[in-house]
């Protein structure tokens, strides 16, 4: 006989605002088999879980229901707490009257009904549940950290110095990121590539670190501790150890004029290049849609002056699988190219530049080494507009979050173009000032005060060339909203930060959420920030949101921690939520009929083949076997499975039925 | 070819040449327009600055004619006329009880089946094409294309070209051989709501178009809204006053310029009636362009 | 929409948003309409801060907004929406605020010749069904009493053959009369 406790939290006012929660204890106490029921202020509150475990050990109970906010929330808990008290934990149900219930609906009787609704069908599931044990797993102690920027060189590092090993896909022929291409940094003004390099080359001479650069992620599969991954490590046409760096190839290529990404298009490359001096590793590519050879079949100088003799022409893009027991995803932003705004001319005026074309133009090894120079006639600029917001907080055109990063750089731009230009002068259209951070409002306060940078509140409504002049039409919002009009010679665009290329292919790729912006989101907001809703995958830098160098570094750290924390234990202890093909006695052994229907259907190829034989070992009967360290308990096979041989623990056919019935008799 | 068509009340009075233009290209490529039955003034700026229902009204009344003639497509020359009907209609088919309402008001059934075209609408679908059989001269002028308003704004109603710097009325001139240059008001107001009411304000506003595409170049305007034209060009003193200076860059209706291209007698298409004068002459001779067949393989690799 | 928590706003960003549906909080005073505005100068108060006066809701400043020039010189070239971030629709707004400052006999002095123009264009409608510009203006001129600022154009005007003596009279002017009863008449008088 059944005897269950119904525990009724009140969330605080989150429940007890909407559903009469002492009513709905009441009620509950009246269902077949409920031998216990209590409503409470706060049941995860450390009264509450003692309220828990001395009612299971007083009331002798079977199962409990805890009538509160989602499992995801506190199912952990109330599990904990079964399992002092000596239940198994898997006879503790979560009845959702909170997000499915309080928050949703207007109070009422229909409310209440509801919420007493959801606790009848938990009950009628428990009453089913079976005690279960904890599954264990080995843990492949390698992390795979995807993309070398900022967040990644940290996390790298990091997990590298912890002892574990670490296997670094990197897009680009270079690691470094968008860091790489910075001049100075906020609020301190320091070299960015001073300050990087010296990690990137770490990275390349960690002997725990494994570097593919110019390389994919192709396919991941498996859980948690347990990764198999496919990379792709695209043609670079150049045998990398063979390659000695000498750079003899970059300079006798005859292709000269090919637009240099990293320059942003300011400056020109070859077709075999290096992206930048620093680059790590210091070995050039082959971009074979503008190579001469490969567009006409001759050519091969570079071949011709390469004393290592590294050139491969017939190089082939490689397939490396590793296995891998976490994944960092750290594959950065972009930002909003000048092109995407109507109103400041689709891009097509040459001395509108955004945000990091102007960090290119102001670093000592940028396209002007450092001097800043409008594009089109490289004339110094006297008067130069920055736009904050372009594209930012617009929901109409651009994107409704904030950029958080363009407030910092812009006002550092600022400074920057007044060292450089002293009788030059800067105007700064802005809505807000959004400066939170160690030495961040100083630092704005520096670029108004020392450099006399002129702010301006109000946006901008227009921009137009005229006889060589960009022309700024903006408001003054502090002063009577009066239209304000610069005859600037440059403008600089602090365009909004977006998700990087290629964000959602990688996020379905791995099974991870992303947010309508194409960031990745984090499982919590709060309190787990850095992990993503699949085990094992954690997110680093501003492919989660735009965040500066320090938040990308500190969130690297911290995914580095909960990576060797992971790896801190040889093994892994997981949900026993699985599927499981039934067992009768002989000589039926069971209901399956050996057809394998399931093993295509399931995605995580957990289904072998299990051969029942007889003593002599002759085959009697071939079953489908689920691996308890591979199923996910998706629940595939057991839509599919024609003969009802497959259940899934903690859900099986019987408690689902029994809660539909609970919901239509009552 | 029969397409329904709303002259409306500028183009039969002080914009008569836009529609003696409309009238003589029309003619010239074998279309027939035919007037809306009994048709009234869409209530323009008037009604829609006192009441918002008299402004849905009016433009009903004539789109529930149209629908009563059995036409299917109407142009409307007229932006103001144009921007009127399509937010009347975008407005009636999106509030069901503001349409019940009107049509009580105008004693009507208006029903929404209408395709309304602007005057670069109707050029693109039923003229363009026709061009190159056509055309007898290349205007082979600077030309800066205006759009003003009304054309393009808003653009969630109208989903007429993009918001800033439209290209569909540069897209005609270019195929009349023109050189449309890139300038900076194209879709700056001009001020016509005022030209009578507040004639200073429409100085200023009138006066800074004129000047920027004289500046750059341009030996007309082109236009396609008869508030814009009768107000750059009749208004040409005030402008003047505010910049200050003279300019004579004469404003002219894109059916007029397509007409030229025609070569259609000028007297037809009006441009007699002008206040500025239309001094634009020498036209090239137009030779149809002999049809190159691009080698595929270049596009492929391309 | 309105929020089921709150009791009905009264204020006259309330009515706003109940007539047009137009919710002047969602305005975040960029100003970009404002710099956007071809007749900003003109307006004693630029788009953005009429909006700010509807956001405080203060008597003072709701008075300001219906009794200022900014609602009668907007000309509806519709660029503030077009360029608005937020998407906060003004011209329908001025419509309103247009309608009640008239109402609450409010209208600016200022704004005389503008609303005398717009009476006499639909009082020309009203009789013929169409605009009769020559009536148009000789009413209107005779309305504002400033006869010499368009004399000057009529006789060119005339002489280009862009001015009628006469009106245009359409067939079912009944049927106009009746659109004029059921809608202007019907509130303003």
């Amino acid at each position: 006989m059944a005897r269950i406790g119904v525990f009724i939290c009140h969330c605080g006012e989150n429940i007890s605002a909407t559903v009469d929660c002492p009513k709905v204890s009441e009620v509950a106490a009246k269902f077949p088999g409920v031998a216990y029921s209590v409503d409470y202020k706060y049941m995860c509150s450390d009264p509450g879980q003692s309220l828990v475990v001395n009612a299971i050990k007083e009331h002798k109970l079977t199962g409990i229901v805890v009538s509160a906010c989602s499992p995801r929330m506190h199912e952990p808990t109330f599990r904990r707490a079964c399992a002092e008290a000596g239940l198994n934990p898997y006879l503790c149900e979560m009845a959702n009257i909170r997000e499915h219930c309080s928050w949703v609906h207007e109070k009422g009787d229909r409310t209440d009904q509801k919420a007493i609704d959801v606790v009848r069908m938990m009950v009628e599931k428990v009453k089913r549940n079976n005690a279960l044990m904890s599954i264990k797993v080995p843990v492949t102690k390698t992390a795979l950290v995807i993309g070398g920027g900022v967040a990644g060189i940290q996390a790298a590092l990091d997990i590298a110095n912890a002892g574990h090993k670490v296997v670094m896909v990197e897009r680009e022929p270079s690691i470094g990121g968008h860091m790489s291409q910075l001049s100075e940094t906020f609020p301190t003004l320091d070299c960015s590539q001073c300050i990087l390099t010296p990690r990137m080359v770490e990275v390349a001479q960690n002997p725990n670190i494994t570097l593919y650069t110019y390389a994919e992620v192709e396919s991941v599969e498996g859980f948690v501790g347990n990764f198999n991954v496919k990379i792709r490590k695209k043609a670079k046409s150049i045998d990398e150890t063979l390659c000695n760096g000498c750079g003899m190839c970059t300079t006798k290529c005859p292709q000269k004029k090919i637009p240099n990404e990293f320059e942003l298009g300011m400056g020109n490359r070859p077709a075999i290049y290096v992206p930048f001096p620093q680059a790590v590793p210091n070995v050039p590519v082959i971009d074979r849609l503008n190579c001469t050879y490969y567009k006409n079949g001759k050519c091969k100088i570079c071949e011709k002056f390469c004393q290592p003799k590294a050139i491969r022409f017939d190089q082939e893009d490689e397939i490396i699988e590793v296995a891998v027991g976490a994944i960092s995803i750290c594959t950065g932003f972009d930002v909003k190219k000048t092109d995407f705004f109507p109103e400041y001319g689709y891009g097509k005026h040459k001395d509108i530049i955004d945000g990091l074309q102007f960090e290119r133009m102001a670093s000592a090894s940028g396209p002007t080494l450092g001097a800043i120079r409008r594009p089109s006639d490289g004339a110094e600029p006297k008067k130069i507009v920055f736009v904050a917001c372009a594209g930012s907080r617009d929901p109409a055109k651009g994107i409704e979050y904030c950029s958080k990063i363009c407030c910092m750089y812009t006002a550092k731009h600022a400074i920057l173009y007044k060292h450089k230009v002293h009788d030059g002068t800067a105007y700064i259209f802005y809505m807000d000032i959004r400066a939170a951070g160690k030495n961040y409002d100083e630092f704005t306060r520096r670029a108004i005060e020392e450099d006399n940078a002129q702010y301006i509140r109000g946006r901008v409504s227009s921009i137009y060339e005229r006889d060589g002049k960009l022309i700024v039409i903006g408001t003054d919002t502090l002063m009577n909203h009066e239209t304000v009009e610069i005859e600037a010679d440059m403008v600089v665009l602090a365009t909004a930060g977006v998700a990087n290329q290629g964000a959602e292919e990688l996020a379905q790729k791995l099974h991870v959420s992303y947010d309508q912006h194409r960031f990745f989101s984090e499982a919590h907001p709060k309190l787990k920030p850095v992990e993503t809703n699949t085990a094992g995958i954690y997110l680093a830098g501003a492919c989660q949101s735009p965040k500066d160098i320090p938040e990308s570094v500190a969130a690297a750290s911290g995914v580095a921690g909960k990576i060797s924390c992971l790896f801190s234990s040889s093994e892994l202890t997981r949900e026993p939520l699985i599927a499981f093909v039934d067992r009768i006695a002989a000589p039926d052994y069971s209901s399956c009929t050996g057809c394998f229907l399931c093993q295509p259907v399931c995605p995580y190829n957990a289904i072998e083949k299990e051969d029942i034989k007889d003593r002599a070992g002759n085959l009697i009967k071939s079953l489908a076997y689920i691996n308890p360290g591979l199923c996910q308990g998706c629940g595939t096979c057991v839509a599919i499975c024609k003969s009802k041989s497959i259940d899934i623990d903690g859900y099986t056919n019987q408690q689902m039925y029994s809660e539909v019935d609970a919901l239509l008799n009552s | 070819m029969k397409l329904g068509f709303y002259p409306g009340c500028s183009l039969e009075g002080a914009s008569r040449e836009y529609n003696e233009s409309v009238q003589a290209v029309a003619e010239k490529l074998g279309i027939e327009l035919v007037s809306i039955p009994d048709w009234n003034c869409c209530g323009a700026t008037a009604a829609h600055n006192l009441d918002k229902e008299l402004s849905l009204s009016l433009p009903a009344r004539n789109l529930a004619l149209a629908e009563e003639a059995g036409l299917t497509e109407l142009v409307v020359p007229c932006a103001a006329c144009y921007s009127r009907f399509t937010v009347t209609q975008h407005e009636l088919l999106h509030d069901n009880a503001m349409h019940k309402k009107v049509n009580e008001i105008i004693g009507k059934e208006y029903k929404g089946t209408l395709r309304i075209l602007n005057v670069i609408q109707f050029i693109e679908e039923y003229i363009i094409d026709k061009l190159e059989d056509n055309m007898k001269f290349e205007i082979n002028k600077k030309v800066a294309c205006y759009y003003g308003c009304l054309l393009v704004r808003p653009n969630k109603i109208l989903n007429f070209d993009r918001t800033e710097d439209p290209q569909t009325m540069d897209v005609v001139m270019k195929k009349l051989g023109a050189d449309s240059i890139d300038w900076a008001f194209k879709t700056e107001c001009c001020g016509a709501g005022f030209s009578v009411s507040f004639t200073e304000a429409v100085g200023r506003l009138s006066g800074k178009i004129i000047e920027d595409a004289s500046h750059r170049g341009a030996e007309a305007l082109v236009v396609a809204c008869p508030m814009c034209h009768s107000n750059l060009d009749m208004r040409r003193p005030a402008m003047d006053k505010y910049n200050g200076k003279k300019i004579d860059t004469p404003v002219i209706y894109i059916t007029q310029a397509i007409g030229l291209a025609l070569g259609i007698d000028r007297k037809k298409l009006g441009l007699n009636r002008h206040f500025v004068p239309v001094k634009l002459d020498n036209f090239k001779p137009y030779v149809k362009k002999e049809v190159v067949v691009e080698n595929t393989q270049i596009m492929e690799e391309i | 929409m309105s929020n089921p928590h709150h009791t009905e706003d009264n204020s006259l960003a309330g009515k706003v948003q109940k007539h047009t549906g137009v919710k002047v909080s969602r305005c975040y005073q960029c100003g970009k309409c404002s710099a956007g505005c071809p007749v900003s100068s003109d307006m004693d108060f630029p788009p953005s801060l009429l909006i700010r006066k509807l956001q405080t809701g203060f008597p003072k400043h709701e008075e300001e907004v219906l009794r200022s020039k900014s609602i009668w010189f907007c000309l509806t070239c519709e660029m503030c929406i077009a360029r608005c971030p937020m998407e906060v629709d003004i011209p329908p707004m001025i419509d309103y605020l247009r309608g009640e400052s008239m109402r609450l006999n409010k209208a600016n002095p200022a704004a005389k010749n503008i609303i005398r123009f717009h009476k006499a264009f639909l009082n020309s409608i009203q009789k013929t069904g169409r605009l009769y510009e020559m009536g148009l203006i000789v009413d209107y001129k005779s309305r504002s009493l400033n006869m010499v600022q368009d004399v000057v154009l009529a006789p060119s005007m005339f002489a280009k053959g862009k001015l009628k003596i006469l009106p245009e009279l359409i067939k079912d002017r009944k049927n106009i009369k009746q659109i004029f009863q059921k809608t202007l008449k019907n509130k303003h008088k």
